[in-house]
Order: structure tokens, then sequence, then C-alpha cells
């Protein structure tokens, strides 16, 4: 749900348990049966510290249930189920409830710093005078707010926005705007077929306190084009910056689940899986460049396991910014940065565009951060399903610089 | 990760204990049957109200005369402190016992027991040791009234203060009326005694009804606190105090009877003007105003409308009664409709889990909107967050029937249509848990087409609400041959859960309310339809008592409601009904359906009939004819089993139908006017308009 420039109807616990309840709903255990539940978000409100606890309370999950919330910003919806997946794995847990919620239209203005300083004089002054002289300090100057989104899609080390990473990696790689835009194009339509045919199955309708139905995302735009598309005013660096607002990922409200649970777990409770976790594999690089994180954590992954190109169906990159997202492609394709960064013999070679987001991604659905990472891999099983296809691989790139990627196979 | 059994823990180490003194050294254990009198260490008492045999505290001659000989050993012992406490879980004290008030016709006798319950509390405020009343719960009239006459006053935030009485046709009769326009701002006080609405302890705090508001944890503390002084008693004393005068008097007391006066006519409620009248006459002194309640209260106590309030409230305290709690934690309500979506409000609202079924969104949608409404009216204050969120936590709106599996209780308010109905059970029916009860909402199909079908129909019960269910206290639980009495106890358990008040009806065309309605409703269209003015109408109906008159409760329910049930009950009745008038169906047609199109019988401007004024006033007869032919069919439903009792009927149709509550309800009528009187009526109204107005053959067995 795109965020509309003011809180939106519901906080991140709200959409944590608006989407929860259905999941839960059809499932044969009790609200007991979890050993842990896991939650990414990156923005918590002030009202919801640790929302991973308390959305599981007030999902009606027992309260000897432990619950906790992770925090890797845009990895932190994948990196809540490769938790769950490795408490499985060494025999800690059976049955996890993993996932992440955003609610970027909650994320705050706050005062600025000579505010708050003005603030703490005003309240520690003691005597009317004294508090009459802390008050003269006030300055219309306080009431500038400083915007959170802003600051939080900063890179405090780099002092970079995340979409002047976006534009750093299309002038390295040589991304034209007109490419970047195409690709938008390409997605918007893709996400418009989806949501109609109904290969978005996982999407679960939310009403709002005032029964207002929201029952899609709503930042889709099927009537985007490569002119309407190259109308729009670069957002980050102007006059000649080539990520805008159109081949960006939207800033929305969103939630996502999903169950993991051991095979011990599934024989108990007759469970009929949606797919398995193969492996996971998370990777760091400088900042400036973070959006090329899906090629160092992806690569490992094939590499471990044996596996080229051709034995992946399907992909799942998330879409922060179109230019990220080919930036990354070119960079498989590329022999020298193939056999230096990913001490491959060669070149990767290209992801097939048939394979890749095929049912749209961020630039359409927005990218809620602390959700997407759950979200991605959530419809890649969804999709394995669907195309009856046997791996694939979610990754995405992380603020800060970092990547994150998770191979699954369907069962 | 998860290791041990972390949901035990609260149960384990007891944590609802109640602070009721350390006990140093038990001064009395055995000497009476309400009270534990402890003293501790530090030689505060500790006077502990544990009524045997009951879950509750109430107000009754010999608890208050142990209290007198408790209060004279403090006089000669003269403890530190003397604290009151109660050690029932639910509260403090809930009030009188007003089972010793049925039937009470002897004023001079009441009078004399009233005084004696005077001078206790009398004594209790006049003990020269600080005393301090601990409240958590109920503390309800009489209850109150014990603690006003303690010096402090110290809740616990669960407690709930008020005095009640106005709604059982009195006031305040243990000297509440004088203390309270005291204590608190006197404008208040008759607002609180007027409405009856108790405080909860943060509004009780503001007002300086008590002194301080502190958790269970730090009672102890508290009444140190208190009994040296830190804790003041609250209240602006001065304000009071002015607001007493007679100036002020004179000028409150007709807005307060104007006020009181749109709320309950005063030839039937004659309580709120005594309570008024107090008040304005003697308000400016303590001794005369506690003097003239005395007599006050008595006279409103032997009347008619406190007896039949009275008999009222022991009827919904009887058919409420069950004998375990409700085994429901989930139910799954099918249809978002008007009826659907509001019954799955409020059961979310009281706490249960539900979805709402509805493959309709939009239908979802609605019904979210209207239980948003609902939430936010009962959890209108900022503190009440919680809990509002809560509520919306619970209600899950469902478009895929996910709920099916996991309901405990399957409602289904899908429209009146046997096949459709029929469809959506043996659907459901293979996916329900094995022990889930099934319900239906139907109010004219027959249970017993109902079962056709079903594997288990044992396990079908009817579950009737009325419409706005919010309002309406009455839900009526209709019986079949093939329900096992679990299932029927089940339901009743459930309703009672639902604070609504349960009705065992049997399954038979239109139950009790509606059965019993329709004649009132179909006769006021036809008069109606002979000519008289649809105001001149309800106004006899209202005159008699009814809150609302027929034609306005027509168009309220809706006419194609009304066309519905009466066609219904025309079809597989004996009785014999009026016609419906021609016309009725002509306005359904058109979509003149009542309140809810804007236009019916009256037009309706922002909700409300705009009626005419100056219509001619109703004959006598005219009222007789409205009311008679309804209680006539009540005794039909009894004569055939539909509703056991007199008791459950009355209850019925003052619960379900609003009947005059003050009448005591129908059948109370009837034997307060006298059979004869009422048959001998019915055998008029029948050579006058015909045989429908037949005295049904069940009234000779209830003349006998």
């Amino acid at each position: 749900m795109k965020a509309r420039g003011k809180p939106g109807p519901f906080t991140p616990v709200d959409l944590a348990v608006v989407c929860g309840r259905p999941l839960l709903l059809r499932q044969p255990f009790g609200a007991d049966a979890f050993d842990e539940v896991i939650m990414g978000c990156v923005n918590p409100i002030a009202d919801e510290i640790n929302p991973g606890r308390v959305a599981a309370l007030r999902l009606g999950i027992d309260v000897s249930v432990p619950g906790w919330t992770v925090q890797r910003n845009c990895g932190s919806g994948m990196q809540s189920i490769d938790v769950g997946f490795r408490y499985i794995e060494q025999g800690l847990a059976d049955l996890v409830l993993a996932g992440g919620t955003e609610a970027l239209s909650y994320t705050p203005l706050l005062f600025n710093h000579h505010a708050v300083e003005w603030f703490g004089r005003l309240a520690s002054a003691r005597g009317f005078a004294n508090r009459l002289a802390a008050m003269a300090g006030f300055r219309p100057s306080f009431l500038t707010p400083v915007i959170g989104l802003e600051r939080g899609l900063t890179d405090p080390v780099v002092e970079l926005n995340m979409g002047q990473t976006a534009e750093v990696l299309a002038f390295l790689f040589a991304i034209s705007r007109e490419e970047a835009d195409l690709y938008a194009v390409e997605s918007q339509r893709r996400l418009a077929r989806a949501q109609a045919d109904g290969s978005l199955a996982e999407i679960e309708p939310m009403f709002g306190r005032d029964g207002t139905l929201y029952d899609h995302d709503d930042g889709v735009r099927p009537d985007s084009t490569p002119e309407s598309l190259a109308k729009l005013h670069p957002a980050f660096e102007r006059p000649f910056g080539k990520v805008t607002a159109g081949n960006s990922s939207q800033i929305t409200d969103g939630a996502c689940w999903v169950i993991l649970a051991s095979e011990t777990a599934v024989e108990k409770h007759k469970l009929s899986p949606l797919a398995r976790i193969v492996d996971s594999r998370w990777a760091a690089l400088d900042p400036r460049i973070m959006g090329l994180g899906p090629t160092l954590a992806s690569t490992p992954l094939l590499t471990d396991h044996g596996l080229t190109l051709d034995d992946i169906a399907v992909w799942e990159i998330n879409e922060a910014f179109a230019a990220q997202l080919l930036a990354c492609l070119k960079a498989w394709a590329d022999a020298d940065y193939c056999r230096t960064v990913l001490h491959l013999e060669g070149a990767l070679g290209a992801i097939d565009r048939s394979r890749l987001n095929i049912d749209g991604g961020a630039i359409g659905l927005g990218h809620p951060v602390g959700t997407t990472g759950a979200r991605i891999v959530l419809h890649l099983a969804h999709a394995l399903r669907r195309l009856k296809a046997k791996r694939g691989i979610a990754t995405e790139c992380i603020g800060g610089g970092q990547g994150g990627a998770m191979l699954i196979e369907a069962v | 990760m998860k290791t041990g059994t972390g949901s035990g823990v609260m149960t384990a180490i007891a944590s609802d204990r109640l602070e009721l003194g350390a006990g140093h050294e038990v001064v009395r254990t055995t000497a009476t049957q309400c009270w534990r009198h402890l003293r501790e260490a530090d030689g505060i008492d500790w006077l502990i109200l544990d009524q045997t045999d009951a879950s509750t505290n109430r107000i009754e001659p010999i608890m208050l005369e142990e209290l007198d000989q408790l209060l004279a050993e403090a006089e000669t012992n003269r403890p530190k402190g003397l604290v009151i406490r109660s050690a029932k879980r639910n509260g403090f004290i809930a009030g009188a016992d007003i089972a010793q008030f049925r039937g009470v016709r002897d004023a001079a006798e009441l009078t004399a027991v009233l005084r004696r319950g005077h001078a206790v509390l009398d004594r209790l405020a006049a003990l020269r040791v600080p005393t301090v009343a601990i409240v958590h719960g109920f503390c309800l009239g009489g209850g109150l009234e014990l603690a006003l006459a303690c010096r402090h006053r110290i809740a616990v935030p669960n407690a709930s203060l008020g005095f009640p009485e106005i709604q059982l046709g009195l006031h305040p009769g243990l000297g509440g009326t004088a203390r309270l326009t005291r204590l608190i701002d006197p404008l208040d006080a008759m607002t609180m005694m007027l409405t009856g609405r108790p405080k909860n302890a943060r509004a009780a705090l503001r007002a300086g009804l008590v002194d301080a508001v502190v958790e269970e944890r730090h009672v102890m503390a508290a009444v140190r606190a208190a009994l040296s002084g830190t804790i003041k008693p609250r209240g602006w004393r001065w304000r009071p105090a002015l607001l007493n005068l007679s100036p002020v008097r004179r000028f409150a007391g007709p807005r307060m009877r104007a006020a009181a006066n749109k709320r309950a006519r005063p030839d039937h409620y004659p309580a709120p003007e005594a309570l008024i009248r107090l008040w304005e006459k003697h308000g400016g002194s303590f001794a005369a105003m506690k003097a003239a309640e005395l007599p006050s209260f008595a006279a409103l106590l032997v009347g008619d409308t406190a007896q039949n309030l009275v008999r009222i409230f022991f009827l919904r305290q009887a058919m409420s009664k069950t004998d375990k709690r409700t085994a429901i934690g989930h139910v799954h309500v099918i249809g978002a409709g008007a009826m659907g979506g509001d019954i799955a409000a409020w059961c979310a609202y009281r706490g249960f889990r539900v979805t709402l079924a509805d493959t309709s969104l939009k239908a979802l949608g609605g019904a979210m909107k209207r239980a948003g409404d609902l939430f936010r009216h009962h959890y209108r204050d900022r503190h009440d967050r919680v809990k509002l969120r809560d509520a919306f936590d619970r209600l899950v709106p469902d478009p895929r029937g996910l709920g099916v599996e996991c309901a405990d209780l399957i409602i289904e308010a899908v429209p009146e249509n046997l096949d459709l109905k029929r469809k959506i059970f043996a659907g459901i029916e293979p996916r329900m848990k094995p022990t889930a009860l099934l319900a239906t909402n139907t109010s004219s199909i027959k249970i017993e087409d109902l079962c056709n079908g079903l594997a288990r129909p044992d396990r079908l019960v009817g579950i009737h609400f009325f419409n706005p269910v919010a309002r309406m206290p009455l839900v009526e639980v209709v019986s079949h041959k093939q329900a096992t009495p679990e299932t029927l106890s089940a339901a009743r358990a459930f309703v009672v859960a639902l604070d609504r008040v349960p009705a065992a009806v049997k399954s038979a065309p239109g139950f009790l309310v509606n059965r019993t309605l329709m004649p009132y409703l179909l006769e006021a269209l036809l008069a109606f339809d002979e000519g008289t003015a649809a105001e001149t109408i309800d106004r006899a109906a209202e005159t008699f008592g009814m809150p609302m008159g027929p034609i306005e409760l027509a168009d309220y329910v809706g006419l194609d409601i009304c066309l519905d049930v009466a066609n219904v009950l025309a079809q597989n009745l004996a009785d014999p009904l009026p016609k419906t008038p021609d016309w009725l169906a002509a306005k359904v047609k058109r979509g003149e359906l009542g309140r809810k199109t804007g236009k019916g019988i009256y037009d309706y401007k922002d909700g409300k009939p705009q009626k005419r004024a100056g219509q001619k006033a109703p004959e006598p007869e005219l009222t007789d004819r409205l009311i008679l032919p309804l209680i006539n069919a009540c005794v039909a439903c009894l004569r055939e089993g539909v509703a056991a009792s007199e008791d459950v009927v009355d209850g019925a149709l003052v619960f379900g139908a609003g009947f005059a509550p003050f009448r005591g309800g129908p059948l109370r009528y009837a034997r307060t006017r006298g059979i004869a009187d009422v048959t001998a009526a019915l055998d008029r109204l029948a050579a006058l308009h015909g045989e429908r107005f037949k005295p049904d053959p069940g009234w000779q067995t209830l003349g006998a």
C-alpha cells in the first residue's frame, strides 16, 4: 500500500496482525505450537518496540512462545526466515513463524538537534526567570523537522542516499535512462498482469478500521510507457541523474509471514509445504555500491551447490532501483567482474528476462523495507509451484552495502 | 528458543490475590456470618466482608447488625484505623439484597427496617477512628452508601461506583442521596443517581468520590498513607456547599426535571421526580435530606412501578442463570449483512475471537465499518486505546471462510432462503470440528426444515438475535426435537457470555417475540388503514408505556421484513391475524421500506420520523385494540408450549420487544388488571372488530 505522506491506516504491527491472521486460521495446530516468532522491521514505531513480540501476542500466539525482531535494513524479512531456517537446521526448533513488516508511512518527523537541546534546557530550567530565559531561546528554525524516512534511506557512513548509490552504479555500468525506464515499464506491465490473472495468490485483502477495503497493491501503473516515464525529473540528482520515481521502488506499507517447519513438524501436523529452503548466503561490500549485493550473495549459492544459471528456473531480484538491478545483470555478464570479484573462471552469463521477476516487483508493488525479503522468498515459492519448476533464488541488495540470497526448491 | 511452559506462570504464582491485611492477629474468626476481623501489628483493624455461601457481598439486615457489633467494639478499643474491604473477587458490595424487597407492600414496616440501617451507617460515619473503605469491582447502591460513610475511599482501578437504584424505580435509601450530594458536586451527584450510570475509578477520582486510585499491590501502603494523613480526603468542600444553596437548587431543579421527563414519563416512572423533589426541598440540610429520603424511598418501593421493575430484574437474573461457563472461544459468523455483521461485532466486543465470512468484500467492508463504530462507541476514552485495538484484532474478516475449521460455534445469518441455508450447511458441516455447535439466526424458517440433510442435527440450534443487536438484550434460543440438552445449554451459556438474555423457546412459526408482536403491528396498520392517524396510534402505545409506537416500529424494523414475517405467520399459524393491507405490499414494491430508505409510513429526516403535531388524542379503546392482541398471542404461545412459563414470556417481551418494563411484562399486566377484565375487553373487541380478538382458550387455565 502506497505511503501517502501521512501515517497510513495500519501501524507496522497492525499490518503484521492483519496479514498473519488468515495464515494462522489455515493451520491445524494451536497457538502454542510455535517455537519462535521472528519478524523483520526496520522502522518500529514508539508504541510497538520489539514489534515481533507485539505481533505474536496480538495474533493470539501463546505467551510462552518467544518473539523478536531483526533489523538488517532491506534484508530484514529474509534474515528472519534465515534465522528460523538455521534454528530448524540445528534442531533447535520445529515450527517458526517468520516474516517482516514495515509501515514507511509511519516513519516519524523528528525535531532537529537544536530544538531537542532547547526542550532539554526548558525542562531542566527551575524558577520563573530561568524558564523565561530558556523559553526566549526559541528560534523558528527549531520547527524545521528532520524527515526520518530521508535520514533512514541515507547511508550514514558514506552520506549517500540510496538513490544516489543507484546513480553511481548507473554510471559505472553505463546504464542509460532509457534502459532503466524500459525495465520499469515491463515490471509494471508484469505486475498488472499478475494482479489480474491471480498470480499473486498470496495477497490477503485488508480492511481499515473505517471499513475501507485494501485488496491490491495500489502502486501499480499499467499505463506506464517509456514516453510517460521519460517525462519524470530525476528524483535524487538533478538535473542529470537517471534515477527517477518511475524507475525506483515505491515507498509503501506492507507485511508478509511464512511458516517454517522441520520434517518432524510437517509430519506431526500433516502440513503441506510450499517449498524447501536449501541454503542462504549473506555478503557485504562498499556501501557506495550496495546495489551489487545480489551478485555477491547469490553467486556462492550457485557454486557451492554445483549449479549453473540453467538450474535456476526463477529469479526474484528485488527491484530497489531499475538501474541497480540492471547493473547486477551486467556485472554477471562481465567476465572481468566475475573473475576478479566473484572468483569465477569467466562470466556467469545472462539471466533470461523471462525467468526474472516474472510477476513484477518493487517498482510497482513497493518496497516496505522490513517486509520485502520475506515477500520475495514467499512469492518465489508460489511462482515455482505455479510453473511446476524446481529451483529458484530470491536475492536483494541491502542499504549499507550488503546482499542476501536464498535458494529454495519446490516440493 | 522455547524452553518451558511460560503459559502457566501467572496462574502458578496466584497473581490475582487481594490484599486483605497481613492478619497479625485474628481477633474474630467464627463469631459472625459475614465479617472477619483482623488486627495488624501496627494496630490497624481490618473488617473483611465475606458473606458465606455467596459469590457476591450484599447489604442485608444481618450483615448490618454484625457491623453494628463490630463498630461498638471499635468505639471501645479505638484501633489506630479501621479498614473495610471485601474478600470477594468480583467486588466490594453489589448493592442491597433486592430479594428482601420483593412483595413488600407495607411502607411503615419498611421504614422501620431502613431506619435501623441508617443508624448503623450513622454510627460508622460518627466513629472516632479513621475509617478507610478499599473498593474494587462493584461498589453499587447500598455498597456505595456504606463506603460513603467511611472517612476515606481508596479505589483499585477496576472499581465501578454508582447508584443504579433508578433502574429499579427507586433512589438510594441508606442515606446515599444526602451523603453523595455533600461529598461531590451535587449536580454531578444528581446526574449519577438520575441516570444510574456508574463511575469507573478514574472518573470517581476526578469527581472526588474516592481519595486515591492505587493498584492492588499498593493497597497496604495506601491504607497507611490515608491513616497517616498523606492521602487527604478529596473534594472541593466549598463547591458542594455552594451548589446546594437554595437559589442553585431552584435554578437546577426544573432543568433536571425536564431532562428526566424526556427519558421517562413521570406517570410511569415516579422515582426521578421523587429524587429531584428531595434535593430541591431538602438539599440545603444534610439531616433533613437524610430524614426525608426514608419515607420517599419507602413510598417508591411499595409502589407498582418499583415492584414490577424489581420483578423484571429477577427475571433477567433467572433467565441468565447458567450452570457453566461457555467453552466457546472462536465464533464463525456466515453472512456480513445487517444482522450477521452486527452479531459478529458484538461477539468480538464481548471478547470472542470472531471470523466473519462473506463472499462479498463490499459487505465485509460495511460490516467492519459498523463494527468500528460499535467498538469506538464503547471505547471512547483514550485510556481504552488498547481495548479498542484488541477488539479490532479479534474480529477477522474472512472472505474465504477459513474460520469454519477453527470455530467452536458457527452462526448462520444469511438471507431467509431455505435452499441457500441448506447449501451452506452442506458445505460447512464436513469441515466443522466434531465438538463445534451450529446455529441459525433465522426468524421465520422452521429449524426442523434445516435439520434435513444434516449429518448431525443434534448440534443445530436456533440463536435468534434482535435488531439492533447491541441494544436489544434478548436472544431466543430455539430448541427442536433433535437438539441434545448439551447443545441447548451450550447455546444458553454462550448467550449469557454475550451479556444477552436467553429465552428458551420451542421451534414454532415466529418463535415467541415475532409471533406475539405481529398481531400488534398488523392491528396498528389496520387501524391506520381505517383512517386513524399514525401519530394517534403511536401515541396510544407510548402512553401505555411502549418505547416506540407500532407504526414507528414497523418503519424501524422495515416494512419488507414486517410483510415477510406476516406472510410466514399467516401461512403457518392457525391464529386469525388481521389481513395485511394491500398498500403495504405496494409500498414495499416501491422501495419505501421505512427508516432505512428514508420513507415508509412516516417520512424520515436524519433517521427521525417526521410526525405531525396536533393529531387527535387516542381513545382509550384504541390502546386495548393494540395491546390486547399481543397479550392474547402470548397466552396462545404459553398454551402451545412455545415458552415454558409466564416469566419467560414476560421477560422475552420486555427484553426483546421493549414491552413497558414498569408494567412487569404482558402477562403480569393482564394479571394486575384482572384476567376477567381482559377477556371481557377482548370479547367486546371481537364483537366490534372481528373474530381475531376472541380470547385464546389458554386464558381459562391462566385464570384458574
